[in-house]
């Protein structure tokens, strides 16, 4: 399965020039740009790992694709994802978020039916990939 | 003026004479202003009917009362202060009336209408009364709770950002069986839909019980969220005839673990801002369908603008609400539609004539609406919606999910591909206005799905003479 998180997930996956094009409408809003990376892709995994700092300071699309390049050395077999941030008054959040980087098999999920009283179930969602290995080698190599 | 005697002389006196009218007055930022589109009755006149109305909407009765002198009658007395010809429509009036805040009760939506709208859209010297528009002071603002959610705590929660939200409302409306629907919900969330929604008179019919429907959805929306990898929602309609059946749905609702539940704005009011306190204990979002509003907010001449409800609905707390598509089969003015977004969606509204709003409007923190687009829309009119609409906002293509030629899934996946290729055209750079229609048939070469709803429904368009536009032009000086 594609795990279609994110704004661009169902085109097919954005070149290095593209990514940079979407960089550089962030930039041209006044955003700050960050990288993130996890090998545990849970929808309500709302804290992947930070490649350093939101790049607060960094106007530069070329300088922000760079640092996506080099987690993407670092992390290949994971998700990259690049957030744009808005520190303006009424948003001060998330403004885009798009997958830079997947694993080359992604497993998906399994739902987990626990059945309680009446007709009622409640439902757990457990990714394949972190149920059959500790972070950092659930996409083969290690990647922490 | 006369002395105090001569005016409280039992008596008939007319309503300006009452102290309902005063050009003079400079209303203070506590106020509450409105303003109205008067139609006096023939050979009644405009001052006059002004008066009328702000006395009916606040102190007056129809004959002069003793009483009054217990009070200090002149701060409750609303002053209307500023009369003005609708531009281009003789006989109509807009009117600028001033409320002091100690006229309302606090964060009460209900006592705010039973003043403004309660009596006076009966009386007689007037042939028609529409209220256009309303002020509300930061002070009052400040006694709401506003939206449970809010458009960013929502889209933090769905962990989905930089592009609108899509959705569809399950068809037919009526009649599915509860298995049935729940199959509508799974194929569309599964084939790239955030949410699906529960028709307005999805209640708990013969056909399909409130509870068999929220059960077969919950599997329907956690079997696409662990299929996708994403967060997906279905609106659990959970009106109902009582409060205590509502709540007694809501509260199963979120025992099943749904991060949504839906009401009708035909509850009312009180029950609205009931369920807003609800949904924010209990970390729901709170979608407010409009069903109804046609009755009293199409008309130009006669009733309250969409833009005064949707002013009411974020103080009452509604986290989403129907506010029109501009492109589909609903009412919508192109600049009526973007009056209504801001109101919704702005920290702080400009006054815009243009776009049907007569005053600034600081929201004073109260957190944001997502307005829902919903009613004839389809892929092919992406770039316009996009452009009309902007991000924050959600797409519903019901039929144009539902209906699709290669089934529901594909249907969803052309409206997300759709989607998503003219954000990030625009994000390029794009004139999306005018190139959007390359940039779908660009998306439809790789993209099945989308050739066949492309190609389905490429001509259809709802275009109809808007009821309700706004009356001035960008070179019209009113007065």
């Amino acid at each position: 399965m594609r795990i279609t998180q994110g704004t661009f997930s169902f085109l097919p996956d954005l070149t290095d020039a593209e990514i940079r094009a979407q960089i550089q409408y962030a930039l041209d809003q006044g955003w700050a740009i960050g990288v993130e990376h996890t090998d545990d892709p849970h929808p309500r995994n709302f804290y992947w790992e930070m490649w350093g700092n939101p790049m607060f300071d960094l106007r530069d699309a070329a300088g922000a694709l760079s640092e996506v390049l080099a987690c993407r050395k670092a992390h290949g077999h994971a998700y990259i994802r690049v957030n744009a941030f808005d520190s303006t008054r009424g948003f001060e959040t998330t403004r885009l978020s798009f997958i830079v980087n997947r694993p080359v098999e992604e497993p998906g999920f399994l739902l987990k039916r626990n059945e309680v009283g009446g007709r009622q179930i409640q439902y757990t969602i457990e990714s394949y990939a972190a149920a059959r290995a500790p972070e950092g080698r659930r996409y083969g190599e290690r990647t922490d | 003026m006369a002395s105090q005697a001569e005016r409280y002389k039992s008596g008939v006196m007319p309503y300006a004479q009452m102290g309902y009218w005063d050009e003079h007055y400079s209303p203070k930022d506590t106020d509450i202003i409105a303003v109205f589109r008067i139609t006096p009755q023939d050979g009644v006149d405009p001052i006059e009917a002004a008066a009328a109305v702000a006395g009916e909407s606040s102190t007056a009765t129809w004959t002069v009362v003793w009483t009054d002198r217990l009070t200090a009658c002149d701060l409750y007395r609303a002053k209307a202060y500023r009369v003005d010809p609708v531009p281009g429509v003789p006989g109509q009036y807009f009117s600028y009336i001033a409320y002091d805040l100690a006229l309302f009760e606090e964060g009460s939506i209900a006592n705010l209408t039973a003043s403004i709208i309660g009596n006076v859209f009966g009386f007689k010297p007037l042939k028609a009364l529409r209220l256009e528009d309303m002020r509300i002071p930061v002070a009052y603002l400040k006694t709401f709770q506003g939206p449970a959610t809010g458009i960013v705590v929502e889209r933090e929660r769905l962990d989905k950002f930089g592009r609108p939200l899509l959705g569809a409302t399950t068809k037919p409306k009526l009649g599915l069986s509860s298995k049935n629907y729940g199959r509508v919900v799974y194929e569309a969330l599964k084939g790239g839909l955030d949410f699906v929604k529960d028709d307005e008179n999805i209640n708990s019919q013969p056909f399909m019980h409130w509870r068999d429907r929220f059960l077969y959805c919950m599997e329907a929306v956690n079997k696409a969220a662990a299929a996708t990898g994403e967060i997906k929602g279905h609106y659990l309609n959970v009106t109902a005839a009582t409060m205590e059946d509502m709540y007694e749905r809501a509260d199963f609702a979120k025992q099943l673990g749904s991060c949504i539940v839906m009401i009708d704005l035909v509850i009312g009011y009180t029950a609205i801002q009931s369920m807003a306190k609800w949904a924010r204990r209990n970390d729901m979002v709170l979608h407010l369908h409009r069903a109804g509003h046609g009755t009293y907010t199409r008309q130009k001449n006669h009733g309250v603008s969409f833009r005064v409800i949707a002013k009411w609905m974020r103080m009452a707390g509604v986290d989403h609400i129907h506010a029109g598509t501009v492109v589909g089969k609903l009412e919508g003015d192109p600049n009526v539609i973007k009056g209504i977004y801001s109101v919704c969606r702005d920290s702080f509204t400009k006054q815009n004539f243009e776009q049907g709003v007569f005053f600034d409007q600081d929201w004073a923190g109260l957190r944001k609406v997502m307005p829902v687009a919903s009613g004839g829309i389809h892929a092919g009119q992406m770039h316009q919606l996009i452009t009309y609409l902007g991000e924050d906002v959600v797409l519903q293509f019901g039929g144009g999910t539902i209906g699709h030629p290669d089934g529901i899934q594909a249907g969803a996946t052309a409206n997300r591909v759709a989607l998503e290729a003219m954000i990030k055209a625009r994000n390029e750079g794009r004139d999306i206005w005018n190139e959007g229609p390359q940039i779908l048939a660009a998306a439809a070469k790789w993209c099945s799905p989308l050739r066949a709803a492309l190609d389905t429904w490429k001509d259809v368009t709802f275009n109809y003479q808007s009821t309700d536009t706004a009356d001035f032009v960008p070179t019209a000086t009113p007065a």
